[in-house]
């Protein structure tokens, strides 16, 4: 599989994915809003990683995973990613995003805001439910002992599979997780938020069938 | 970074106090505690004492500089400073009248330690849209650094009125060092560097190494901007007691319900059952004997290579007597030793 990953967020899980992504072997670019300063930081923490514009993240990238907070999301032109398979890794934080009151959804359902507005994409929900770290640390060999799940939810199979064969490539287990709409499960008070699971136990914790 | 030069110091979050049967100060007998606490930190031969700003009930670190003013006018070396300002919400113009004044009181010991803030409810009470997080703290920022850099200031914004030939007063006679806190973001601390501002790095849970490429990026950024080599300080949670058995006795049950409520209200799980001795034995908390602490300590300032470490003594209602305990070895047994195993 040889495709560009495009990562939109130079944050704490941006650069976590970009550097599994790298490591993982695929093409890498990451665009943010200050591009200079994404390139001293990827130059650093992400060796490998190109860094571009949006345009131009969008225009190599087979899929873009979105990684800035939630409130940012209403600044990205829509137009960019019109067609694109587009991995919803935004998650609610408080402390960043203030009172969830003012996106007029429940806490664990950033999707329907991100299709919404990218009302042209191929939303998947992914990449959102394990901490920062863990997407650093966590990715394994298929097959190890103790290798972790990471759930995918999505309307659209094709996108789904293709987001599946992107995370097992990581290094995690891709788990099925429904519709788009069942995505919210994936979110801060849900059964899988900020869980390290093994693809099993993730499996058991959103009451899925066992593979 | 010479060995040296490793500089320890404390952090107040200013949350009401107990007493040693459990019952709790008033929040007034809780700001009281905190100039002991300040004063009790010079004795014991620590650099720094620093308080919060947090706007919420159990909590009484609203006027930091207030406080500062109380120690600095019982004490002659130690430097007061804050952890952290959240300068997204201020007037940079009342910043530096605060804190100038505290300079001018202690004779060029007050230093600041500014954020972005890692809670959010200092938003709606000074009327800021939490939307603005980023650009606030970087407009602010901006203008704090030309007020202690450069006396007389002309600056345009958004976030306050302009200033045409502003000389604020008392004028800084010894300056007035100013730090960038940060809770892991790449991009505030590529910010830090671009402003030439130290860095201080809020590592409050797994293991510190994690932290290094932030440490590899700042002095990076640094160098690519053109500014000299700075320090790099961390700030983590922990109790220092006589045995390890009595610091982790004192401190366990506390953290555990510190991050659950934490975790309840962001949404994701408690701790495990065997998290907080993680933490303690390979994550972020330096909880034990003074010699466990140390030791502890002298390997993450060789590993992430800094000059500054400072210690978050008071958490989720720890007794009065426990606290001075934790100060007392702190000061006066563990940042000694550590300065020894450093020397070796």
């Amino acid at each position: 599989m040889n495709l560009t990953v495009g990562i939109v967020g130079a944050g704490k899980l941006g650069i976590a994915l970009a550097r599994s992504s790298v490591s993982a072997g695929f093409e890498t670019m990451v665009t943010s809003r200050e591009v200079e300063n994404t390139r001293i930081i990827v130059d650093v923490m992400a060796p490998g990683a190109k860094v571009g514009t949006l345009a131009e993240v969008a225009a190599v990238s087979a899929l873009i995973v979105l990684a800035v907070p939630l409130h940012r999301l209403k600044e990205l032109p829509p137009t960019a990613f019109d067609g694109k398979v587009v991995v919803d890794a935004i998650y609610y934080w408080e402390p960043v995003d203030g009172d969830i009151a003012r996106f007029e959804v429940t806490m664990a359902d950033t999707s329907t805001l991100v299709q919404a507005h990218l009302n042209g994409a191929r939303v998947v929900k992914s990449l959102n439910q394990l901490g920062y770290h863990d997407v650093e640390e966590g990715p394994r060999p298929p097959g190890t002992t103790g290798r972790l799940g990471v759930a995918v939810a999505g309307d659209d199979a094709d996108a789904v599979a293709l987001v599946g064969q992107v995370v097992d490539r990581l290094g995690f287990d891709p788990v099925a997780a429904g519709t788009l709409a069942d995505g919210v499960r994936l979110g801060p008070g849900g059964p899988a938020f900020g869980a390290a699971l093994t693809a099993v136990q993730l499996r058991q914790a959103l009451g899925l069938r066992p593979d | 970074m010479a060995q040296h030069q490793v500089e320890f110091g404390l952090d107040s979050f200013g949350e009401v106090a107990v007493d040693a049967s459990g019952q709790a100060l008033s929040p007034a007998q809780t700001v009281r505690l905190l100039v002991e606490e300040g004063v009790l930190a010079e004795k014991v031969g620590l650099d720094f004492y620093n308080i919060g700003e947090h706007y919420k009930p159990d909590f009484v670190d609203t006027a930091g500089h207030v406080i500062l003013g109380a120690i600095a006018g019982r004490t002659k070396r130690i430097r007061l400073g804050t952890s952290v300002l959240v300068l997204s919400t201020r007037d940079p113009v009342r910043v530096f009248h605060d804190f100038s004044t505290l300079n001018a009181i202690s004779h060029g010991r007050a230093e600041l330690v500014v954020g972005r803030a890692s809670q959010t409810e200092s938003f709606p009470l000074f009327g800021f849209d939490l939307a603005d997080y980023d650009s606030l703290f970087a407009e602010k920022l901006e203008l704090l650094m030309k007020l202690i850099r450069e006396g007389v200031v002309t600056w345009e914004g958004k976030s306050r009125a302009n200033l045409t030939n502003a000389s604020l007063m008392p004028a800084l006679e010894t300056p007035l060092t100013t730090w960038v806190g940060i809770g892991g973001n790449p991009q505030s601390v590529v910010r830090a560097a671009s402003q030439g501002l130290p860095l201080m790095i809020a590592i409050i849970g797994g293991a510190h190494r994690r932290f290094l490429p932030l440490v590899d990026l700042y002095e990076k950024a640094l160098g690519q901007l053109g500014h000299p080599r700075l320090p790099v300080g961390v700030h983590s949670l922990g109790l220092v007691a006589r045995t390890d058995g009595e610091a982790m006795d004192r401190y366990g049950p506390r953290w555990v319900a510190a991050f659950s409520a934490h975790a309840a209200a962001r949404g994701y799980p408690p701790p495990q059952p065997r998290q907080f001795e993680a933490e303690v034995v390979d994550g972020s908390l330096f909880v034990g004997s003074p010699e466990t602490v140390a030791q502890k300590l002298a390997k993450t300032i060789r590993d992430l290579r800094i000059g500054r470490f400072d210690l978050k003594y008071d958490l989720m209602h720890m007794p009065v007597e426990h606290r001075a305990e934790s100060i007392r070895l702190f000061g006066s047994e563990v940042a000694p030793r550590v300065r020894e195993l450093l020397s070796k």
